[in-house]
């Protein structure tokens, strides 16, 4: 397999013409043809929802792959803040160039131009889209929708419906998803995991998955296999996602010959609850948009032990305005991030593990009105004193940085098919638009134009050339073969008989990730990590007990089986940021700082994706660069000053 | 603190079920109540005990996965609160917690503390959208709607679908998300063209599955996100409409 050329296949012709020049260029499947189609999606989030959908609508038939109970539960319903798009409604200067510009500059440069200026593009038609779907954004008094500024923008380009945005946004693409099955369109698999993309003859031609309930091990086939499933960051055990949220698809693709690109650029959120024991599950992410109203600040003594309400503004340390005059607490999220992590080691943390810098309204609350307040983050500042028992509208809330998004994912070109034929991967699952951060109110954009706008486009070149073949049966060998291996890891998993439950391995490689491989990296801690990851690996097959049996509804072979995909994938993300020899974005390697120890790129040696081959478990993967060129702007120095 | 677990265990839908105690010691009140569950069914693994199954997923009071009865109250007995929101200060060392499932015959049990609400799907593929193919929107400012509007059409949907309400209602009825969706979408301009369908539709697919609506408002006092039953009115209101306005479509036509 060493004879990958990564081909991105960015289209001729100035930025601004690349998507017009690719739908032209891309071949058509004619409208009595589509219904001679079949694609497999895997994953019901906004991306894999609103692909779903659209791809019914064009008349493709589509099978619908989910472990949720409901295609509502998707993870994508947890975001709060909001959705960008260019749409300059407030006449406040903001253009796709702009966006397109913001989104790069965001990313710290480790992003496609191409795709970045097409996510841009689509913005708009997205927030048309979903607005005719009935979603309820937030409105003005005249009847037209409201915006908001979300960190690292100057513009008020963030759509949004309180702050369940996510909700919102994902109940409307499961409804359009509703009407193609109801139509027939798309057939719904529920409590259905996938455990296994089937190749054959180079290209995907299906998925192996686990019946969730019965246990039943099946196939399904298709012309064409879409991963829609989502990021990996639970490989930190204490993140922001869904407990369900697992690397397991994207994990087994890469496997079979789908390049990882960029495994180690996860995105820590400045804005989640502390974490309070070492019990506690996951860390409950608080909008970003709440830094709009909140300001940022640690006490100015480490010893302070008076209530942060009775502590006068000279004895407080608003870090983010001193630091970052321009953005203040707008700054981006990995900035922001970071400096509550140079706060904290210095010692001056707040809460009972000092763990925490306060987020305070009172400024804001004297300015505005509690009433005003209540509007715009009502639900959040109840969220935050169910979890906490405190009011926030009384004391300030502490906020603690958490593993969030992960920007890296399968490896995909122009078209966002990875590097198997008639394999795609969609929306977080790939790694093409958010560079070594992600902004706020990026991710919704990016899952929605992936599903809605780019795919149904795209895929119609790869599947033009099926015409005329059926997909391959799933009683072929090839499948035959996919379930066998999938029982046999199964089987084997629940064969270990040890003494540990999968929780406790999950909790364990979440330490040494959040250690080594967390908001600062290091060689020596990276490699570290790598040779724990791989002793508490061999622990796992070893020592892991799965109760139960195969056959039955059974949450702990799940589990199972995720946790031993994050100990790969792991292992993957912590070689990837020890090659990385420089700092972008969210990935902040300590030996490359500036003077002022904010992260220094290298452009010189390392302006590529790093998309890294499978070779075997525990074997060196191999590095494949893709040499990112820009043509449109300009490389600087990051500053939010 | 140490509380004891009732958990009712039930290894199939067709299967007899059967309460079983747990203890769970050295519980701390910042904990959440399925975090405890989490401690509990560990403990269990480790024994070599199959633990109890629960749905939870997002662990932020959104996804809606989550949804036991707790004391015979869905989700606990705090006010518009989440499974996943209940935390264990709200309890008492030494307190004795039963935890069953949701019970209507709309959601069959699928093991242990875990239903099957995929009739609630059924109800949104049977109208619950509006009729936009992707890329025929006109400009999103093009449709203005009132504020207020936006605001109650946001409230109804912040429904989560996790079932309390048919859970807590004595009829197992499910008028209450069937309404909050339908008046999500029957509110705006947007949802107006297929408003009487939608209702006839959404209605009549949820009566296939659940019980009759009498009035009890149980729903509302169980909802999370406290969702109201005027929303119901609303739904009455516009099925009666519904009879009329399609009838007299209908005559039309022929």
């Amino acid at each position: 397999m060493s004879n990958i050329v990564l081909d991105a296949k960015v289209p001729e012709g100035p930025l601004e013409e690349k998507w017009s020049n690719a739908r032209f260029d891309l071949k058509l499947v004619n409208p009595a043809n589509k219904r001679k189609y079949e694609v497999v999606i895997i994953g019901s989030g906004l991306a894999g929802a609103s692909a779903a959908a659209t791809l019914g609508e064009l008349g493709y038939n589509v099978t619908m792959i989910t472990y949720h109970d409901s295609p509502r539960r998707a993870h994508s319903i947890a975001a709060q803040g909001g959705i960008n798009a260019a749409k300059n409604y407030h006449n406040d200067g903001d253009s796709v160039f702009r966006l397109f510009y913001d989104t790069i500059k965001g990313g710290d440069y480790r992003s496609r131009e191409a795709n970045v200026y097409r996510l841009a593009e689509v913005s708009n038609e997205i927030i048309d889209q979903t607005a005719a779907q009935g979603v309820p954004y937030g409105r003005e008094y005249g009847g037209l929708l409201d915006n908001r500024s979300f960190g690292g923008a100057q513009v008020s380009r963030t759509f949004y419906s309180r702050g369940a945005t996510g909700q919102q946004l994902l109940l409307g693409a499961y409804q359009a998803m509703a009407r193609q099955i109801e139509l027939g369109k798309v057939k719904l698999y529920n409590r259905m995991e996938m455990l296994d993309v089937v190749v054959h003859e180079g290209k995907a031609v299906g998925v192996v998955a686990r019946d969730l309930v019965t246990g039943e091990i099946r196939s399904f086939s298709g012309h064409a296999v879409v991963l829609a499933t989502g990021g990996y960051a639970n490989a930190y055990y204490l993140s922001t996602m869904a407990m369900m949220c697992n690397g397991t698809a994207v994990w087994r693709a890469h496997k079979h010959g789908a390049l990882f690109a960029n495994p180690s650029f996860t995105q820590i959120h400045p804005t989640a609850i502390p974490a309070s024991e070492e019990f506690q599950s996951k860390l409950t992410l608080m909008s970003e948009s709440l830094r709009n109203d909140g300001r940022i600040w640690v006490p100015k003594d480490k010893n302070e032990a008076r209530s942060p309400d009775q502590i006068p503004e000279a004895d407080r340390d608003y870090f983010l305005e001193r630091r970052y005059p321009a953005f203040g607490n707008l700054v981006p999220r990995d900035v922001a991030s970071r400096a509550a992590k140079v706060m904290f080691d210095e010692g001056y943390g707040v809460g009972p593990l000092k763990n925490g810098v306060y987020l305070d309204f009172a400024e804001a609350i004297g300015r505005l009105g509690k009433d005003v307040i209540e509007q715009r983050y009502g639900n959040l500042f109840e969220m935050y004193e169910r979890i906490t028992d405190e009011n926030p509208y009384k004391v300030p809330m502490r906020i603690y940085p958490a593993p969030h998004y992960t920007m890296g994912g399968l490896w995909v070109d122009y078209n966002l098919m990875t590097t198997i034929p008639g394999l795609y991967a969609i929306g977080e699952a790939n790694f093409s638009d958010h560079g070594g951060n992600r902004l706020g109110a990026s991710a919704l954009m990016q899952g929605l134009a992936d599903g809605y706008f780019v795919l149904p486009n795209t895929i119609g070149d790869y599947l033009s050339d099926q015409l005329g073949t059926d997909p391959v049966p799933t009683d072929h060998a090839a499948f035959k073969a996919g379930e066998k291996a999938v029982k046999d890891q199964i089987d084997e998993l629940i064969a270990i008989n040890g003494t540990r439950s999968p929780d406790y391995f999950h909790r364990e490689l979440g330490k040494v990730m959040i250690a080594e491989v967390g908001m600062a990296r290091n060689e020596e801690g990276l490699k570290r990590a790598i040779a724990e990851i791989r002793r508490l690996r061999a622990e796992f097959h070893k020592d892991v007990k799965v109760t139960g049996t195969n056959e039955s509804f059974n949450q702990t072979l799940e589990k199972a089986g995720r946790v031993a995909d994050f100990l790969e994938l792991a292992e993957l993300m912590a070689i990837d940021a020890l090659n990385r020899r420089e700092s972008c974005g969210g990935h902040f390697r300590e030996e490359s700082r500036t003077p002022e120890g904010e992260a220094l790129r290298d452009d010189e040696n390392y302006a590529y994706v790093a998309a890294w081959e499978f070779n075997g478990v525990g074997e060196e993967p191999t590095l494949h660069k893709e040499q990112l060129v820009f043509e449109n702007v300009e490389l600087a120095q990051r500053s939010y000053k | 603190m140490d509380v004891t677990l009732k958990v009712w265990r039930q290894d199939g839908p067709e299967a007899p079920g059967r309460f079983e105690t747990y203890e769970a010691t050295d519980i701390s009140d910042h904990m959440s109540f399925l975090e405890m569950c989490d401690i509990v069914n560990e403990k269990l693994v480790e024994r070599g005990i199959e633990p109890f199954s629960i749905d939870s997923d997002c662990r932020e009071g959104i996804c809606g996965m989550c949804g036991i009865m707790i004391n015979g109250h869905p989700h606990g007995d705090q006010l518009g609160t989440a499974t996943c929101q209940l935390h264990m200060r709200k309890f008492k060392d030494g307190d004795e917690i039963v935890l069953e499932p949701w019970k209507a015959t709309g959601f069959p049990v699928i093991r242990d503390l875990v239903v099957d609400r995929s009739s609630f799907d059924r109800i949104i593929e049977a109208g619950g959208y509006i009729t936009v193919p992707t890329g025929s929107a006109p400009d999103a400012n093009m449709v203005p709607v009132p504020k207020a509007v936006a605001d109650i059409a946001f409230d109804a949907a912040a429904c989560i679908g996790c079932g309390a309400c048919v859970a807590a209602c004595p009829n197992s009825a499910a008028q209450l998300f069937t309404s909050a969706k339908l008046a999500q979408l029957n509110m705006v301009p947007q949802g107006q063209p297929e408003r009487y369908d939608r209702v006839v539709s959404m209605v009549d697919t949820m009566e296939e599955f659940f019980g009759s609506c009498t009035n009890h408002g149980e729903c509302e006092a169980a909802c999370p996100k406290s969702i109201t039953i005027d929303f119901i009115a609303m739904m009455n209101k516009d099925y009666i409409k519904a009879k009329f306005k399609n009838r007299r479509l209908l005559g039309q036509k022929a």
